[in-house]
């Protein structure tokens, strides 16, 4: 396929190529190709197209760019290779395929990796998020010594076992990206493809916003308002989750946001998305309030825990959702 | 005879658990079959990254038959017994046992018959329960069946399974079962990358060499062989010279099935930086081995072999989700304190001059590439180089001044243990911050400074920056390097070389047979972390119990134990561990932000009318929180609630200082028990010198002991030792049956027999003797001494009779075998001695 194209669309000329390479492969494969959520998160995990979806027993297949921000790692555009926004490449396939390996490395070969040239590798890396209540085994995958994707089996998501497992494929894309472009920073990708005065680079594109917001993330983030804003979004991820309960009553008796949902049997939850949305707020204004340095060592877990009750709270919900096989 | 090959097909098998995994499988296998009655002659297992496999020889085609014959009971017994004999013999009727005399008389016999299986269907039931319960460390579901209530769990998705049955001459039977959607069959799949499709297997032979034709090594050790070898030779013909690393070698064999060892490059600058941190680098990142030039290697190996990714560091602390010490994490230390293939293999580590390395590394593929290994080679490359620019990074980062600290300290050590300090980062929820424990370090390491010969000033500056490091970013990002990277940090600004060695030093020794730091200041500082550290955990009552010591407290005192012998080093423990507690106290209150937190000490144990270096009492130290407290009785509100709740955190543990200081000797003198008995020192005879009282000076206690066994082992010690025996026993009885201790003077006047006046005389002569050496140290002496007893003992029982008729003679008697126990206490407690 990659031969058919013009030189400026190969994924190994440019970034945009790769994701397009991506994109196509695996939708080709039946994946669902969503966009990137339209909120701020610290990873492709984060978009309820993969948290969400992998609870219950509904088959899911998805594909999606996801931005993803983690406002400690900015280094003012100073680093060659860590940025505060970067795009994780996700696939969350339920139930993992029994060729998922397989799968990944053709998608590998079909970004311009030749396997029989590169040395690919499984290497054992567990994948926990304290966050999300969620864990699950797999590995980082390696090629030529560089940790390009992590390969990831959930096991558990927002404290439920995952029934059944999906798989999940998370692909840093500058990464790969400087990989196979032979490009040692950054900031020298070549994003469109394009030679001379055509040419965009990722530089050209995001070096200004990480110096913008490593400053903004560090320096002067207003911290009364991200408190502020954390416990709002605390406390409307809670109102509605409680009231999205179709038989409100029985699920405040029932504990409301303790994720007991066997005690939720019969009702229906209306409002786990809206919820979650929250949820996933909450969670952002806590990244940037550590950035800030402004969260005591020992508030860190409290804080850690508070989102994780809600993420909790939103699963049990999902599960009372159509969607989440209620 | 047949042969058993099974192996299990899955996706990567986590490199840390392929060889336990091998070891399980082939107990479990061999195990189950003998306990079906299937015995065979050997057995062999295999682990790569992607299959666990084992062949099991020479098993025999069936299990035997079983013929059994059960007693039951007498003829005539109740009809309760004969039922229940009937169940359990699985009879019908009574009819069907035969009937067999006894001495006793007529008993029913059931002969149970049980005919042997074909061994294919007993492996069929063994095999599928050992895959679902097989112990490994995390397993996981997957795939559709996942959504299953007890679906199939293994470390990885399971994808296939072979399992033949069969002898040499004939086609080998498959053995047939299925466990989660799983058929068994004859066939595997060759290397993920090399291999060429499916592979039908027969057995063992051809298993073998059928993979080695696809491409995969099946045996670990030879995969370690081969990269070994093919490093050492890419070495040798470049001149140079590998580095040694057999936890990395292990590593990496278990990630390839087909090692193809190539050599890559790096710039010659990245060699400005401290070697270990290249090969940290290179190493636990990237998990490649480093090079030197040849004929370089340094006298002893410069590096520190540690597992990949497990670091012991204190660096961590401040993470959430981490334990608080250093030692927290991995494996729990056995009874010794050892942690077997952790500290052993670090053991080696020290000075590091001339551990310079090679601009070269050692990487291990695991594909023969088309184009020879280029590619590969280049994008290791790229990863070291980007690898080892982080880490100059990190290295010019830390020697440069941080952007904050400017005013409060010059150097960038001293920063960093200011910043250390403002992060107020949690060293123990009850024994406050690190910084608080880097202040008690340091007034502890000045006291014990002089005890063992160091320079106050520069014991006081090495445990100040002891701890700087740990908010350093090249600890940070690898925490094995903390100390190390504190002595570089250290020499580049200009500190003395002993206080560069003592941060470095100051963890050491880390394992039992890790080298003790000898430099004086070392010492003071190692001394000073390692007794405030057991003083703490101690005060809050968290002692090591049984199995369990998660701050690594048997460690630390076997440490404590070894720097004072190995440097015959002559300190009363008990002393420095009231010092401890004082600072300990003082950094508590000075926490609560009380003004006598800033006075001197002197003037703080004035007030409290202590003894300096005393232990002090639960009632010194309530007296000292409650009366001098500024604001005591004077201010209500605040300041007074503040008191008291400064009171009753200090009444939790004060009431038990004088319990938890003997307590945590007791601690000490077991450790040395344990230390001692490894070479070859009875541990009574350590008792027998504890059972003494106030012995804190292990270097004399050892001396003591020692002389103490030597004595014993002489025919004057072991007849001293008789004698003493049977004296004490007489006294036991008499004093039972007295109710009171048999004391008081000799009557000379009394002594009639020849036996007992020699006897009194040389009890008389040798306890003076034997106290005079003790008081001198001369062990020896006083046990000479003691010897003189022996012939005078001996005699006076041989013809002496203490039941005298006469009562104030029997009373004389009494009193001159007191006399011998006496002088026996001049130097141990012979009571406790075994024998």
């Amino acid at each position: 396929m990659a031969d058919s194209l013009p030189s400026h669309m190969r994924p190994e000329r440019s970034f945009q190529g790769l994701i397009l390479a991506l994109q196509r492969y695996w939708a080709d494969y039946g994946c669902v190709i969503l966009q990137p959520y339209d909120m701020e998160v610290g990873a492709g995990t984060f978009h309820p197209a993969t948290t969400l979806r992998a609870l219950g027993p509904r088959p899911w297949q998805a594909a999606y760019v996801q931005p993803s921000r983690r406002p400690k790692d900015g280094r003012y555009g100073e680093n060659p290779n860590r940025l505060q926004h970067y795009y994780q490449y996700q696939v969350i396939l339920k139930p993992n395929p029994p060729n998922l390996q397989e799968l990944y490395l053709k998608s590998l070969a079909a970004i311009g990796v030749d396997l029989a040239l590169h040395d690919v590798r499984f290497v054992e890396d567990d994948w926990e998020s304290p966050t999300l209540g969620a864990w699950g085994l797999g590995w980082e995958c390696w090629c030529d010594g560089m940790e390009v994707s992590q390969f990831t089996y959930f096991q558990q998501v927002a404290g439920f076992e995952c029934s059944p497992v999906s798989g999940e494929l998370t692909y840093g894309l500058e990464r790969l990206a400087m990989y196979v472009q032979g490009v040692e920073n950054v900031y020298d990708l070549n994003f469109n493809g394009r030679d001379g005065a055509d040419k965009v680079t990722y530089g050209d594109v995001f070096l200004q916003a990480e110096r913008e917001y490593s400053r903004h993330n560090f320096e002067y983030a207003d911290v009364d308002m991200l408190f502020e804003q954390f416990r709002m979004a605390e406390r409307a991820c809670q109102k509605y989750l409680a009231d999205g309960w179709d038989r409100p009553q029985e699920a405040r008796s029932a504990g409301g946001a303790t994720g007991k949902q066997e005690n939720l049997e019969g009702a229906k939850h209306l409002m786990a998305l809206p919820a979650y949305d929250q949820c996933i707020k909450a969670s952002h204004a806590f990244n940037l309030l550590d950035a800030r340095g402004v969260i005591a060592v020992t508030e860190r877990q409290s804080y850690i825990l508070r989102v994780r009750d809600l993420a909790k709270a939103c699963g049990a919900a999902w599960l009372g959702t159509e969607a989440g096989g209620a | 005879m047949p042969d058993l090959l099974l192996e299990l097909f899955s996706e990567e098998i986590p490199a840390r658990m392929q060889r336990k995994a091998a070891d399980d499988l082939k107990k479990l296998v061999t195990d189950a079959l003998v306990e079906a009655g299937l015995v065979y002659a050997g057995v062999r297992t295999f682990v790569t990254p992607r299959r666990l496999a084992l062949s099991v020889h020479d098993l025999p085609a069936r299990s035997p038959d079983i013929r059994e014959e059960k007693k039951g009971p007498r003829v005539g017994a109740p009809e309760k017994a004969l039922e229940g004999f009937l169940k359990a013999a699985g009879l019908t009727s009574i009819d069907q046992a035969k009937v067999q005399p006894d001495k006793k008389g007529d008993f029913y016999v059931a002969i149970v018959e049980k005919p042997g299986r074909a061994a294919p269907e007993v492996i069929a039931e063994i095999v599928p329960a050992i895959i679902r319960a097989f112990p490994w460390p995390k397993s996981m579901r997957w795939g559709a069946r996942s959504a299953e209530p007890g679906s199939l769990t293994w470390v990885r998705p399971l994808h296939s399974i072979l399992c033949t049955f069969g002898p040499e001459t004939e086609e080998p039977e498959v053995v047939a079962f299925e466990i989660g959607g799983i058929r068994s069959g004859n066939t595997t799949f060759g290397h993920r990358f090399m291999g060429a499709g499916e592979i039908t297997v027969r057995r063992v032979d051809d298993y073998m060499t059928k993979l080695e034709a696809a491409h995969v090594v099946l045996d670990a050790e030879r995969r370690k062989d081969i990269i070994l070898h093919a490093a050492r030779d890419q070495a040798l013909a470049l001149g140079l010279e590998l580095v040694e690393d057999d936890v990395l070698a292990d590593e990496v064999s278990g990630l390839v099935e087909r090692p193809v060892v190539l050599v890559g490059k790096f710039e010659d600058a990245f060699l400005d930086l401290p070697p270990e941190v290249v090969r940290t680098t290179i190493r636990n990142n990237q998990k490649c081995f480093v090079l030197r030039p040849a004929g370089n290697a340094p006298a002893a190996s410069s590096f520190e072999t540690r597992p990949l990714g497990a670091p012991q560091d204190e660096a961590g602390r401040g993470n959430a989700g981490r334990s608080p010490h250093p030692e927290v994490r991995g494996p729990q230390e056995n009874e010794d304190g050892r942690r077997p293939d952790r500290e052993e293999k670090s053991s080696r580590a020290s000075k590091d001059e001339g551990g310079r390395l090679a601009p070269r590394f050692i990487l291990v593929a695991n594909i023969e590439a088309s184009d020879g290994g280029k590619a590969i080679v280049a994008g290791n490359e790229r990863v070291i180089r980007a690898r080892l620019s982080d880490a100059r990074h990190f290295w010019n980062t830390d020697l440069a001044p941080l952007p904050d600290y400017r005013d409060k300290a010059e150097k960038p050590l001293d920063q960093r243990l200011e910043k250390l300090k403002a992060q107020n980062i949690v060293f123990h929820e009850k024994l406050g911050t690190q910084g608080e424990r880097v202040e008690r370090i340091v007034q502890l390491a000045k006291e014990i400074a002089p005890l063992v010969g160091a320079d106050p000033a520069k014991a006081e500056r090495a445990a100040w920056l002891a701890k700087a490091d740990l908010v350093t970013e090249m600890v940070g990002e690898f925490p094995e390097l903390q100390g190390l990277m504190g002595k570089y940090y250290a020499e580049k600004q200009g500190e003395d070389a002993s206080v560069a060695t003592a941060i470095e030093d100051h963890y050491k020794p880390l394992g039992p047979s890790d080298r003790v730091p000898t430099d004086p200041v070392a010492i003071a500082v190692a001394l000073a972390d390692k007794i405030d550290l057991l003083l703490g955990f101690w005060a809050i009552d968290e002692k090591p119990t049984g199995s369990k010591d998660p701050y690594a407290l048997r460690r630390a005192a076997l440490g404590v134990i070894r720097i004072l012998l190995e440097g015959n080093l002559r300190i009363k423990v008990k002393d420095v561990l009231g010092k401890s507690l004082f600072h300990l106290l003082g950094s508590l209150l000075e926490s609560q932000d009380v003004y006598w937190g800033t006075k001197k000490e002197s003037e703080l144990w004035n007030l409290a009318k202590l003894r300096p270096g005393a232990v002090p009492s639960g009632a010194e130290v309530a007296f000292l929180v409650l009366t001098k407290h500024p604001d005591n009785g004077s201010n209500i509100g605040f300041k007074s609630l503040e008191v008291l709740n400064l009171g009753a955190r200090l009444v939790s543990f004060i009431p038990r200082t004088a319990d938890f200081v003997d307590g945590l000797l007791a601690f000490f003198a077991d450790r040395l028990k344990v230390q001692l008995r490894e070479q070859g020192v009875r541990a009574d005879l350590v008792d027998a010198v504890f059972a003494l009282g106030n012995q804190d000076d292990l270097v004399l206690i050892v001396r003591r002991v020692n002389a103490l066994g030597a004595f014993l082992a002489t025919e004057d010690g072991k007849n001293l030792l008789a004698g003493y025996k049977r004296a004490v026993n007489i006294l036991r009885d008499e004093e039972k049956k007295a109710g009171a201790k048999v004391d008081g003077d000799i009557d000379a006047s009394l002594l009639s027999e020849p036996q007992e006046q020699a006897l009194a005389t040389a009890v008389d002569a040798a306890i003076p003797a034997a106290t005079k050496a003790v008081d001198a140290e001369d062990f020896s002496a006083a046990m000479a001494a003691l010897a003189q007893l022996r012939a005078p003992v001996d005699a006076f029982f041989e013809k002496v009779l203490v039941n005298a008729p006469d009562e104030k003679v029997r009373a004389n008697r009494l009193r001159l075998l007191n006399r011998i126990r006496q002088a026996t206490l001049a130097v141990a407690d012979f009571s406790k001695v075994a024998g």
